[in-house]
């Protein structure tokens, strides 16, 4: 079972730079064993960055790691208890697969049988078997992920960290092995930390979500939470495709004034203490919370809109329509047949909207 | 129909028909292979290898003729009465200063200064550049920069201090004594080249070897040295010939017991007495090149399978 009450992996006041380039600010993370745990983030965020620190690959410079609560800040990668597999797969090109996977047991020192039981277990849960006799120049994109994926596996290691394992793979494949990988987490109930910039793979692998910029972490929480509840506008504008609607306006006893129109939301959950604030907002609404035509009457907000452009998806319609002077886009059923210039009724709940503060872009 | 792209066109087509599919021909268009530009090129690529190749050839056929032939006749005529007595004066009677046993002597001593040399060089260096590209440490940028700066510092200028340094270590005149001055001027360039490669590599995969729980040495041996056969064919090139080629530190370091094939070929050459045999100093010459020559052609081979191996990717 997993014991949920331990830190597998924790993160105290980590610093770290490269000559004055300040990429970790003083990172706080405290990773529950069994956890799955997701670092998203725009390129150059410092995510690999994070990972190399865990893995004792970089040399930080401030602050702590422990791994199962022993600090780990100065040990070797070998003696951390942990595994790691890298985007470009990193596979040893001048070995065969079964070599691949038993260098690190090797390199330890193992007994044969040993070595030969963990490979054997690892390529059957990993379906390589068939590989092992390979080099990994011949083997595709997928099956070399998973040679690396058996090489962390066969460490039986505490800590699994994953730097965008999946990104330099076809979108098939791509989703075949998310599956893969959540299996896996299912089956060996150790703590991975995950890096990706794929907000699905985020979405459909995490336990919790750190979403990170320039070094800072500035949402940790559940995916549900993320996506519902973002902190601050740049976790709004990150999370979710078609991006957010940002509405420009101010707020005023609770009503939202947006060039003229006014959005009554009192239905708004606000953060406590903010209930009364006057201030100068921004109003987030996802284009797949939406309501058209019939049904925005039911929501508390609704107003009367012409519709600009429209992009058919297939299963749904993209569409950009405007609030006052500003852009709108929603996502609607394919089944309406949406029409540039066509005049149609738009609402949403208040309740699953997000309100900024418009000069701090921290959630009202 | 009748222009010559057309033409190729067709005959191309021919060759490939087995490939074609329904939906017709497809491929870059194949271009007529005697354009005026080419025709140009390859005259002047032939002139120039006349122009290189005609002094060898004066050499080979001298090499085979007997001296009053050589006195009598035309130098671009082949041998009318041929033979290798001269390769064999070269080789095992031609008198090199004092002695008179031909070149052999100076081969053995130059394979003896050769072998360990190259050994020696490149694994050094090779062992540099892997520690300056993925254990850096503090300073090891400024190490690699006078490193780099050393290789500009002229022979002459390093000579009479290593003369000192070997006669103090008491090896001067000896072969170990080439041996090193070879291996300390070898070491900037090679370390470059080795550094260049390593640092070409994808660093993750030593991350991964770390990761893995490898060392220092684990990692050079089994993981980087195992991808660097490309590398280290080119190195070899560079030190063989060039090592085999040197003259200079023959002459100042290894003493008159050992001196190299060149300083030897150098004495046949330009010995005063008697009157100069061209047969045997051609040959002698040939002798003495034929090393470098029969390691760039088996390298050449082995270069191309190397790098072709190298360019698989992980
Ligand atoms: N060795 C280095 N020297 C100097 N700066 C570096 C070095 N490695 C990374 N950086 C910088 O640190 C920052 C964070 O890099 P990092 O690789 O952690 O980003 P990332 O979030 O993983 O991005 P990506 O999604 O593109 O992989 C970047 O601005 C990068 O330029
Ligand atoms: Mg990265």
């Amino acid at each position: 079972m997993i014991d949920n009450t331990k830190t597998s992996v924790s993160i105290r006041n980590l610093s770290l730079s490269f000559g004055s380039v300040q990429v970790l600010q003083e990172m706080n993370l405290d990773v529950k064993y069994g956890e799955f745990i997701v670092l998203l983030g725009p390129s150059g965020c410092g995510k690999s960055t994070l990972l190399n620190c865990i893995a004792g690959l970089l040399d930080v410079t401030g602050g702590q790691i422990y791994i199962s609560g022993k600090n780990v800040t100065w040990e070797e990668p070998k003696d951390r208890g942990i595994g790691m597999v890298f985007q470009s797969y990193a596979l040893y090109p001048q070995m065969t697969v079964r070599k691949n996977l038993s260098f690190g047991l090797r390199v330890a020192g193992l007994p044969r049988e040993e070595i030969d039981k963990r490979v054997k277990r690892a390529s059957e849960m990993l379906q390589i078997e068939p590989l092992l006799d390979r080099k990994p120049a011949n083997l595709s994109g997928g099956q070399r992920q998973r040679v690396a994926i058996g090489r962390a596996l066969v460490r039986d290691v505490d800590v699994f960290l994953f730097d965008e394992p999946l990104s330099n793979l076809d979108a098939k494949l791509r989703a075949d092995l998310r599956v893969e990988i959540k299996r896996l987490h299912q089956r060996l109930e150790n703590t991975m930390i995950y890096v990706t910039h794929d907000q699905i793979e985020a979405m459909t692998l995490a336990d919790r979500i750190a979403i990170m910029r320039d070094g800072i972490i500035q949402q940790l929480d559940t995916p549900h939470e993320i996506y519902n509840r973002p902190v601050n506008l740049f976790v709004a504008g990150f999370i979710g495709s078609p991006a957010m609607n940002f509405i420009k306006g101010d707020l005023k006893s609770r009503t939202f004034v947006a060039d003229g129109v006014t959005l009554p939301i009192d239905h708004y959950a606000f953060q406590p203490g903010n209930e009364a604030l006057n201030a100068n907002a921004i109003l987030g609404v996802r284009p797949e919370h939406v309501l058209v035509g019939e049904a925005a009457n039911a929501v508390p907000v609704n107003f009367e809109s012409e519709i600009e452009i429209v992009e058919p998806m297939g299963s749904d319609t993209i569409a950009w329509a405007r609030i006052g002077t500003q852009e709108f886009t929603f996502r609607a059923d394919a089944e309406l047949n949406l029409e540039p210039g066509q005049k149609i009724r738009l609402g949403f709940d208040p309740a699953r909207a997000s309100v900024f503060d418009a000069a701090s872009g921290e959630r009202i | 129909m009748s222009n010559p792209a057309t033409l190729s066109t067709n005959v191309a087509l021919d060759a490939v028909k087995t490939d074609i599919t329904l939906d017709g021909p497809h491929g870059p268009r194949p271009k007529p292979f005697f354009t005026p530009r080419r025709i140009i090129l390859y005259s002047i690529l032939f002139v120039a290898c006349l122009y290189y190749l005609f002094p060898l050839y004066v050499m080979i056929t001298t090499s085979f003729k007997t001296m009053p032939e050589i006195r009598f006749g035309n130098i671009f005529a082949p041998p009318i009465e041929f033979t290798g007595e001269a390769w064999s004066k070269a080789w095992s009677s031609a008198c090199t200063g004092l002695t008179c046993q031909g070149l052999s002597p100076g081969f053995w001593n130059s394979i003896k200064i050769l072998i360990p040399s190259v050994i020696i060089s490149t694994a050094v260096a090779a062992v540099n550049g892997y520690g300056l590209v993925n254990w850096k440490f503090k300073g090891s940028e400024i190490f690699f920069a006078v490193l780099i700066f050393g290789s500009f510092i002229p022979y002459q200028v390093m000579l009479y201090p290593l003369v000192m340094l070997t006669r103090e270590m008491g090896i001067f005149g000896t072969i170990p004594a080439v041996i090193m001055v070879h291996t300390i001027f070898g070491m900037p360039i090679l370390t470059l080249l080795f550094r260049n490669y390593f640092a070409s590599l994808p660093p993750e995969l030593f991350k991964a070897a770390r990761v893995d729980g490898a060392g220092f040495w684990r990692i050079f041996f089994e993981v980087m040295l195992p991808m660097s056969l490309p590398i280290v064919v080119v190195a070899l090139i560079l030190q063989v010939t060039g090592i085999w080629n040197d003259f200079l530190f023959g002459v100042v370091f290894a003493g008159t017991q050992n001196l190299p094939m060149t300083v030897q070929l150098n004495n046949i050459v330009n010995s005063a007495q008697g009157t100069p045999e061209y047969n045997v100093n051609m040959a002698a010459t040939m002798l003495t090149g034929l090393v470098p020559l029969i390691v760039y052609f088996v390298s050449g081979r082995l270069f191309v399978r190397g790098v072709a191996a190298g360019a698989v990717k992980g």
